[in-house]
């Protein structure tokens, strides 16, 4: 179940409590978000949405520990990430969070298999082990039989989810996609999108996605508009898109 | 390795600048490595001097003879176990260009003082009965395909008009110290002083003696100096590897020659791969980013660059070490012994590799350091 009303007592996998976050431009503050409360739970979907500069992003980097708030907490499956170290919290974005960017991403001088390989070499896995895990990640992504092409062999539908493989490979705790249709036309968009939805009904995953695409969040289990650097649920918007109406 | 797939596949990402750079570190390398060998060839006198060796010269110059009475004088002040005196002959064996150092020996004391030069027996005696016999160093005979039995003439014009004057070779010597003299070519003092000019006639270039113990050096150079103060000849006196390093000093200063152009080619190799080094980073910030958001530390992003900037170096050195293997030898014979032997150690490609890597770590590690101080967020917000 996915609040914002900061007042779930249940155990979430991910809690965001009063989080806020400033940034210093030209001698201006700018305070993105504002005591944004959050709850997520396991194997929930949850899209974000807002205007460009309203925080998506930010919120996204806040909740991988690629950033930390100017205030509040986050806490992740009981661990609380904002007063991590700068190596304890790498080391615990390589043991939970998988991250799939707008665009992919992937180093260009690998193949699809070491592209997908590398969130591996950071674990204590043999070469065998590594190998098997890197094929079973291919393989979900349909991708098996381009393990050994390099990125520019592939479409950008087909570089996106070997982005998704790498991002599923060491099988984190959550994935957070920042645009990941944001680069493909509308049919590798829904392939994708139909590829995230399988990793959350099949294999349980919990994904909290960025997009500025209506119709990508319906796929989401809910939809939260970033306003005023608060979370506001977007059931209206969502329900509007669903009708086919305007965004 | 596990990241060893990861290196070498940024390493080729550009083969030209690849390339380039590998070989702007095999060309400073093979720089590097003529400038050591040179400094080690002027100042390999120095090193192999005997600590209880003392030479004594004429003060007003080196060119300025002695009388050679003095060396009695000399071998009694208690501390001096043998005396021996040279004189340089100077002449020239078919062409100028064939330079190789002759020097007129004392044949009685030569042996006593210098033990370290080894000539089988039996040519040495021969060489003690002939008059006009010579003794030449294994390199010199090599370089000319002497053998023992030769004619050698060598033609002079020190002594009065140009003159040929005829050898026979007796013996060849070695050096039992690595990396000693075996040019020099020896002929007698005997025939010497009986074909100089009168002025020239019972006299010395420089002495040369063995002392019973190093630690006599001073007192021993001082009760020779002050023996011979105020006469004709006022003497200096001062251990070989003093005398050694003065003699190099005469063809400059060429430490400080090598020194500088060392450090030039040092600062234009930093400058060089420091440069290549950047550019390759600040092109894969955003891959480098990556990196670090799936969990890779900052150490192992500055690993990462360090052990690029290490395999550029190590490859570029090596091959310019080889280049240098094959190159020296053919510049030494180039030179015609106008240089002391040219010899390039194991511990100077030694020397070589160690500089090559500690140029690639120092180049490696500001763009590395960069690249472990990025910040994520903002590396990704420029993709």
């Amino acid at each position: 179940m996915i609040r914002v009303d900061g007042r779930s007592d249940s155990q979430s996998l991910i809690r965001a409590r009063g989080l806020n976050k400033t940034y210093s431009r030209g001698g201006e503050k700018i305070q993105v978000l504002q005591g944004l409360n959050l709850d997520v739970d396991k194997g929930d979907f949850v899209a974000f949405m807002g205007p460009s500069g309203s925080g998506k992003t930010t919120l996204l980097n806040l909740l991988g520990g690629l950033d930390v708030p100017s205030a509040g907490s986050i806490t992740v499956d009981g661990d609380e990430i904002t007063h991590m170290s700068g190596s304890k919290l790498t080391q615990w974005r390589a043991r939970h969070v998988g991250f799939i960017f707008q665009m992919y991403n992937l180093i260009p001088v690998l193949t699809a298999f070491q592209n997908v390989e590398l969130p591996l070499l950071l674990t204590k896995l043999s070469k065998s082990e590594r190998r098997k895990h890197v094929e079973t990640a291919l393989a979900v992504v349909s991708l098996a039989d381009r393990m050994h092409h390099y990125p520019r062999q592939l479409s950008g539908g087909q570089e996106q989810r070997v982005a998704i493989a790498r991002a599923i490979v060491s099988d984190p705790t959550f994935l957070l996609c920042d645009e990941p249709t944001g680069d493909l036309d509308r049919k590798s968009a829904d392939e994708i999108m139909v590829l995230i939805d399988q990793l959350v009904s099949k294999y349980g995953k919990t994904v909290l996605m960025v997009t500025h695409d209506p119709v990508v969040a319906t796929r989401a289990h809910t939809t939260l508009h970033l306003e005023k650097g608060v979370l506001v649920e977007g059931k209206a918007s969502h329900e509007r898109v669903l009708a086919g109406g305007a965004a | 390795m596990k990241f060893w797939r990861l290196i070498f596949a940024n390493l080729f990402r550009k083969k030209v600048r690849l390339i380039l750079t590998i070989g702007s570190f095999a060309i400073a390398l093979l720089l590097f490595t003529f400038l050591a060998v040179v400094k080690s060839a002027f100042s390999r006198g120095v090193e192999v001097a005997g600590a209880d060796r003392l030479v004594v010269v004429n003060r007003i110059g080196l060119i300025q003879v002695m009388p050679i009475s003095y060396g009695e004088r000399i071998a009694g002040i208690p501390g001096v176990k043998s005396v021996t005196h040279n004189h340089w002959f100077g002449g020239v064996y078919q062409d100028e260009k064939n330079f190789f150092p002759q020097i007129v020996i004392d044949v009685e004391n030569q042996r006593q003082v210098y033990p370290e030069f080894i000539v089988p027996d039996d040519q040495w005696n021969t060489f003690l009965k002939d008059r006009q016999g010579a003794v030449v160093g294994a390199r010199t005979a090599q370089r000319f395909g002497w053998k023992v039995g030769d004619r050698i003439p060598i033609k002079n014009s020190l002594y009065g008009p140009t003159k040929t004057w005829e050898f026979n070779l007796d013996g060849i010597f070695h050096n039992e110290r690595p990396g000693g003299d075996e040019s020099a070519f020896w002929l007698q003092w005997k025939y010497f002083d009986e074909n100089v000019p009168g002025v020239l006639k019972s006299t010395a270039g420089w002495y040369v003696l063995r002392l019973n113990s190093p630690d006599d050096a001073v007192r021993v150079a001082k009760t020779i100096d002050d023996t011979f103060a105020n006469s004709s000849f006022e003497t200096k006196t001062e251990t070989e590897s003093a005398f050694a390093a003065g003699f190099a000093k005469q063809f400059g200063n060429i430490e400080f020659l090598i020194l500088t152009i060392g450090s030039v080619v040092f600062f234009t190799l930093l400058l060089v791969t420091g440069n290549t080094m950047a550019i390759s980073v600040r092109e894969r910030t955003a891959e480098l980013a990556v990196l670090k958001a799936i969990g890779f530390t900052d150490r192992s992003i500055l690993f990462l660059v360090l052990a690029e900037s290490l395999v550029i170096a190590f490859v570029g050195g090596l091959l310019g070490l080889i280049l240098a293997s094959g190159a020296i030898p053919g510049i030494g014979a180039a030179l015609n012994g106008l240089l002391p032997a040219l010899i390039l150690s194991k511990s100077m490609l030694a020397l070589g590799l160690v500089f090559a890597l500690f140029v690639g770590a120092a180049s490696g590690l500001l763009p590395g350091i960069g690249a472990m101080r990025m910040r994520v967020v903002n590396a990704l917000r420029r993709v």
